[in-house]
């Protein structure tokens, strides 16, 4: 089976900056794909080269089977949504949604009737007639969409989506990109730098970090398997430990990642040496609502827990203990 | 601070304002009314009487005709060259980035900062060292100089102020470079090109220091008037076409100013 997106050691480099470094990527047709990384990692580089807004240096990149390089954006069967939106502010949402049929020929009567059903399918139905102006972010995210989708693309691009919207409305768009992907059946490569948008709504998700990619797989993967610390620490904010300190609980000298809510957290009992818990130091909690965040100091490493709401919690400064379950403690690939 | 619209501004400020646009305007008023005037040699207040004859004279001056006619043939072809000269150039400048791209964009503006006696003595030297004898196309020529700032400007503003994923986002629906800029670039620039060419045309239109090096013999109606102004007879006839011109060119400007007024509110972007 052909991959909707492959790119085979395909490098963007700006002078001597290397945006994209001898990356290579397959994305299944029909898959909800997610490029993870902190700002300048080469995810929006990576998403402008499927779109044919950059050519690869190096490599090769091809789409569905065909060779990309040198085709431009215009010949693509790829549409964007920008993360701006940027919707044509002269047009009305009707002619916006429509202009990809209007450039191809197709008559009027067809493009507003194919562009109404493209604005029914975002749930705005008879918005046709307002500017762009008049929405608001989230409508205007869902015009985006439908301007993309009514050309019926093979890819569907999304440059973080849901950057602009607040928190509700982020959420809510979660779950209906999701819920029209798969009712679609279109392959959606989405770029983000939210972990928990990358890990709710990806079937995989590729991390980047300096212009390549350090891990591809299921969110489930991602999260309890990292295999770099980079990667530990990006996702989930997972504490690193140093392969000393792992060595004392797994006997392996390697270093480990282990999630905050599988750290419990103890008061140290008077007396009584902490022989099989590590015994540290609570500096700070960090209300959450339904958790409660703890930074602890642990003989000079700082290690977060998350607790649930409603335990009692100790005063800070005060002396605790912390247990784990040792098969919860991730023992990562990167050499110690 | 901002005085709320029932409140009146005091008795001074109001005469102030009044004296000030008097001053102004004052002026254009008198070349009105010696339009009408009876006497022909010189200027006298107040006019002796009145008459509209010299419309009749004025209009079967063949050299006014010719003046006319040489200077809407000159502003039209140098605000076209204007047009596209200063779209291309301010796209360049505004959507890439390439060495030398500050330097460009000092050396377009230059024309309109430099003294228009310098343009015009630089132009002189370079025709007559190029062999090059006077016609309508080295008056063009000096008007585009400055012709191409004013378009240049206005045209930077506005794609400075538009979105430069609309155009991305066009060719990724599909469009190729000629449809993207017809159905996304030209509409919004379009109410920017027009303010530009206007004043583009108006600027050209009435130009006399660059023209005077650069016309020969030749007449634009500026430098007509220039010499009309020296000769004894038939002097309100200067003041008709002033007039005319002045009551002909308001019009457009009205158009001009309501339409970008009108664009600019649906870019959503005040001036």
């Amino acid at each position: 089976m052909t991959s909707a997106v492959s790119f085979q050691k395909a490098s963007r480099h700006f002078g001597s900056v290397r945006a994209v470094d001898a990356v290579d990527l397959d994305i299944a047709p029909g898959e909800f794909f997610a490029m993870l990384g902190p700002s300048g990692s080469g995810k929006t580089t990576c998403l402008r080269l499927i779109a044919g807004f950059e050519q690869p240096t190096s490599g090769s990149i091809s789409i569905f089977g065909d060779r990309a390089e040198g085709v431009p954006p215009y010949r693509r069967n790829v549409n964007t949504v920008f993360q701006d939106y940027a919707l044509f502010p002269h047009l009305n949402v009707l002619d916006n949604v429509a202009y990809g049929l209007m450039v191809k020929g197709v008559g009027k009567a067809e493009r507003h009737k194919a562009a109404e059903e493209a604005l029914s399918l975002v749930r705005l139905p008879g918005y046709g007639a307002r500017r762009p102006g008049q929405l608001s972010g989230g409508q205007r995210q869902r015009v985006a969409l439908a301007r993309a989708l009514v050309n019926q693309p093979k890819v569907l691009l999304l440059d973080e989506p849901l950057g602009a919207l607040d928190l509700k409305l982020r959420e809510n768009m979660q779950e209906e990109l999701k819920s029209l992907q798969k009712a679609l059946g279109i392959t959606f490569v989405f770029v983000t730098h939210d972990q928990g948008e990358a890990l709710s709504m990806a079937d995989r998700v590729a991390v980047f970090n300096d212009g390549k990619i350090m891990q591809i797989g299921t969110p489930e993967d991602i999260y309890q398997r990292p295999r770099t610390r980079f990667v530990a620490d990006f996702v989930g904010s997972s504490n690193v430990l140093p392969p000393d300190f792992v060595q004392r609980y797994s006997g392996q000298h390697r270093w480990g990642s282990l999630r905050p809510e599988s750290i419990r957290v103890g008061r140290a009992a008077k007396g009584v040496t902490s022989g099989e818990g590590v015994s540290a130091r609570l500096v700070s909690t960090n209300y959450l609502g339904a958790t409660t965040k703890l930074a602890l100091d642990a003989d000079g490493l700082r290690l977060h827990a998350i607790v649930p709401a409603g335990i009692a919690l100790p005063a800070e400064g005060e002396a605790v203990v912390l247990t784990f379950n040792r098969e919860h403690l991730h023992l990562m690939d990167e050499p110690a | 601070m901002r005085s709320d619209g029932s409140q009146s501004a005091p008795l001074g400020l109001k005469i102030a304002a009044a004296c000030g646009l008097l001053f102004l305007h004052l002026p254009i008023l008198l070349i009105f009314v010696y339009a009408f005037t009876t006497e022909e040699k010189s200027f006298v207040w107040p006019p002796p009487g009145l008459t509209t004859q010299w419309f009749a004279v004025t209009w079967n001056r063949p050299d006014v005709w010719q003046a006319l006619s040489l200077s809407v043939r000159v502003a039209a072809i140098s605000t076209a060259i204007a047009l596209i000269l200063g779209t291309l150039c301010s796209a360049a400048v505004s959507r890439t980035r390439f060495f030398g791209r500050e330097t460009i964009s000092l050396l377009v503006i230059l024309p309109i900062a430099l003294p228009g006696i310098i343009t015009g003595i630089a132009l002189r030297s370079a025709f007559s060292l190029a062999d090059i004898p006077f016609s309508f196309w080295t008056i063009v020529l000096g008007h585009a100089t400055f012709c191409v700032v004013v378009v240049y400007n206005n045209a930077v503003a506005r794609f400075r102020r538009t979105s430069g994923s609309m155009i991305e986002a066009s060719m990724d629906l599909g469009a190729d470079g000629f449809q993207t800029f017809r159905h996304v670039v030209l509409p919004n620039i379009a109410t920017a090109l027009l303010a530009g060419g206007m004043l583009a045309f108006a600027l050209s239109f009435d130009e006399v220091i660059v023209t005077t090096f650069t016309a020969g013999q030749q007449q634009t109606l500026p430098i007509w008037m220039l010499e009309e102004l020296i000769r004894p007879r038939q002097r309100p006839v200067t003041n008709v076409v002033a007039m005319v011109v002045m009551l002909v060119t308001l019009l457009p400007i009205l158009a001009a100013y309501y339409l970008s007024r009108d664009g600019d509110q649906i870019a959503g972007s005040g001036k």
